[in-house]
């Protein structure tokens, strides 16, 4: 049996950018999420938007490229790239309100089994930012959420109800933690994939929802 | 007589503010894209109880420089963060009016908590278009984001195409305070890069909108196919002095690189 580990962050970013397609236009979240695009296969040609105002822009920029005027939504500096087209922020959120967006990446504080999304708000901070998550969330195509399977102190982050202020109500499809890939579906979660050494039993016990696993269970490839 | 749009300085810009006034904030809490020397001389008019819609409320003076990147954070650059450190802010209506990491407490962050300012969070995209609303004379209109969240509260929901809407409001607001690039003396604007962000979206949302610019150029020389904010919406326009434009900025910063 395979050595039991957890996902890196790297590792986690890698099998998002499996799901990316070629031709696909991506808004990657702060955190983990920016850094998926590192990783898709290069014979796919992925448009990334960013929701400051740029659709098809290059990789973040050294030092010597540095502008300040050309940053992603983290408010990293980024580099331009030929198409690349540039916009106002209404127009920025007609693209992904409109259901433009194929995809999205976003990060979790917690999400339930109905796909519920809560990313927001610390409740020990008492306030947050929503910045563009809500729109995201509700105006992706598809979803993709992305955490550790469990918070530091070990409590499900996959749990049945949200008991922080919610992002939006069931617009996640899928959630990669540093355990397992869950697609989630009008039956239930569907456990699809483990980190290798881990059991479909284990997982489970991390979980709050009980999860469906998938009878082509396997493990989570990290080439 | 011919038009011209462009004042002396920012302080004329802004003479006509006062107490209470709504004012628009264009940028996304980073230096570029951020109207920081006509803040700055609302910082020095010193206008008090403003409602400020934004994006970012902002880092202030002395979080600036623990968050930029690469270098320094530019001596030019001025925030929402300050104007509230500067006491001139009674509520903001914002996306992200606290800073991502909850270790940095930013002046509205520590003001809230003692609820001494009032605060109005909107998702950014509702934002952008409760903005654009008052720039097109929208009564309001129902948005698909926020139903079942915070954002819903005491709002009309209505169900169109079976998905839960919210009814948003326009943010009427009195004065725009925009980062654009180059203006010519009409009031026509480009901009730059990502800096485009809110600066075009509130271009023409507010009573009076002005403009911060690198250059006034010539009529003429805006090429009228890339002409991002038509001169309409703009009321007055102010130009930066050399160590805020773009061209210095960016020899500034490839010898402070060289330098390393």
């Amino acid at each position: 049996m395979a050595e039991k580990q957890k996902l890196s962050r790297e590792t986690m970013a890698f099998r998002v950018a499996k799901e990316f397609e070629d031709g696909m236009v991506v808004n990657l979240g702060i955190g983990i999420p920016t850094l998926c695009a590192n990783y898709p296969s290069p014979d796919k040609e992925i448009l990334y938007q960013t929701e400051n105002g740029a659709l098809n822009f290059g990789p973040n920029a050294t030092p010597e490229e540095a502008d300040l005027d050309l940053v992603n939504a983290g408010g990293q500096m980024v580099t331009p790239k030929p198409g690349m087209a540039l916009f106002a922020h209404d127009e920025s959120f007609a693209m992904i309100r409109g259901g433009h967006i194929d995809m999205c990446v976003l990060g979790v504080m917690q999400v339930s089994d109905k796909g519920d999304l809560a990313n927001w708000l610390l409740p020990e901070r008492g306030i947050g930012s929503i910045g563009g998550a809500m729109d995201l969330a509700v105006g992706a195509k598809k979803l993709i959420v992305v955490t550790e399977h469990t918070t530091k102190d070990g409590k499900p982050k996959i749990v049945r109800k949200c008991s922080y202020e919610l992002t939006a109500q069931e617009c996640v499809d899928m959630i990669v933690t540093d355990l397992a890939v869950i697609e989630v579906t009008d039956k239930g979660l569907v456990l699809k994939e483990v980190a290798p050494g881990w059991t479909a039993e284990e997982i489970q016990e991390l979980t709050e929802p009980k999860l469906i696993v998938a009878p082509d269970l396997k493990e989570i490839e990290l080439m | 007589m011919a038009i011209n749009k462009v004042v002396d300085s920012f302080d004329e810009a802004v003479k006509d503010f006062f107490d209470g006034a709504t004012v628009l904030l264009g940028g996304f809490g980073t230096p570029g894209g951020c109207p920081s020397y006509l803040m700055e001389a609302l910082g020095r008019h010193g206008a008090k109880d403003l409602t400020i819609v934004c994006n970012n409320v902002g880092f202030g003076k002395e979080l600036m420089q623990v968050v930029a990147m690469f270098t320094k954070a530019p001596d030019w650059w001025y925030d929402g963060g300050q104007l509230a450190d500067n006491r001139q802010v009674k509520k903001a209506i914002a996306a992200f009016p606290v800073l991502a990491s909850p270790l940095l407490v930013s002046p509205f962050e520590k003001q809230l908590r003692a609820s001494e300012v009032e605060i109005d969070i909107v998702p950014q995209g509702t934002l952008a278009e409760r903005i654009r609303a008052a720039k097109a004379g929208i009564g309001a209109f129902y948005c698909p984001v926020g139903p079942g969240t915070i954002v819903e509260k005491g709002k009309e929901i209505k169900v169109i195409d079976g998905r839960k809407h919210v009814l948003e409001y326009p943010i009427k607001a009195d004065f725009g305070l925009i980062r654009a690039y180059k203006a010519d003396r009409l009031g026509n604007l480009i901009y730059r890069g990502t800096s485009r962000t809110f600066n075009a979206t509130m271009a023409g949302a507010a009573k009076v909108t002005i403009a911060e610019v690198d250059e006034v150029v010539e009529l003429g020389d805006l090429d009228p196919e890339s002409v991002v904010t038509p001169a309409l919406y703009v009321d007055r326009v102010a130009v930066r002095p050399e160590a805020g434009r773009t061209e210095i900025i960016q020899k500034i910063s490839k010898e402070e690189q060289l330098q390393k």
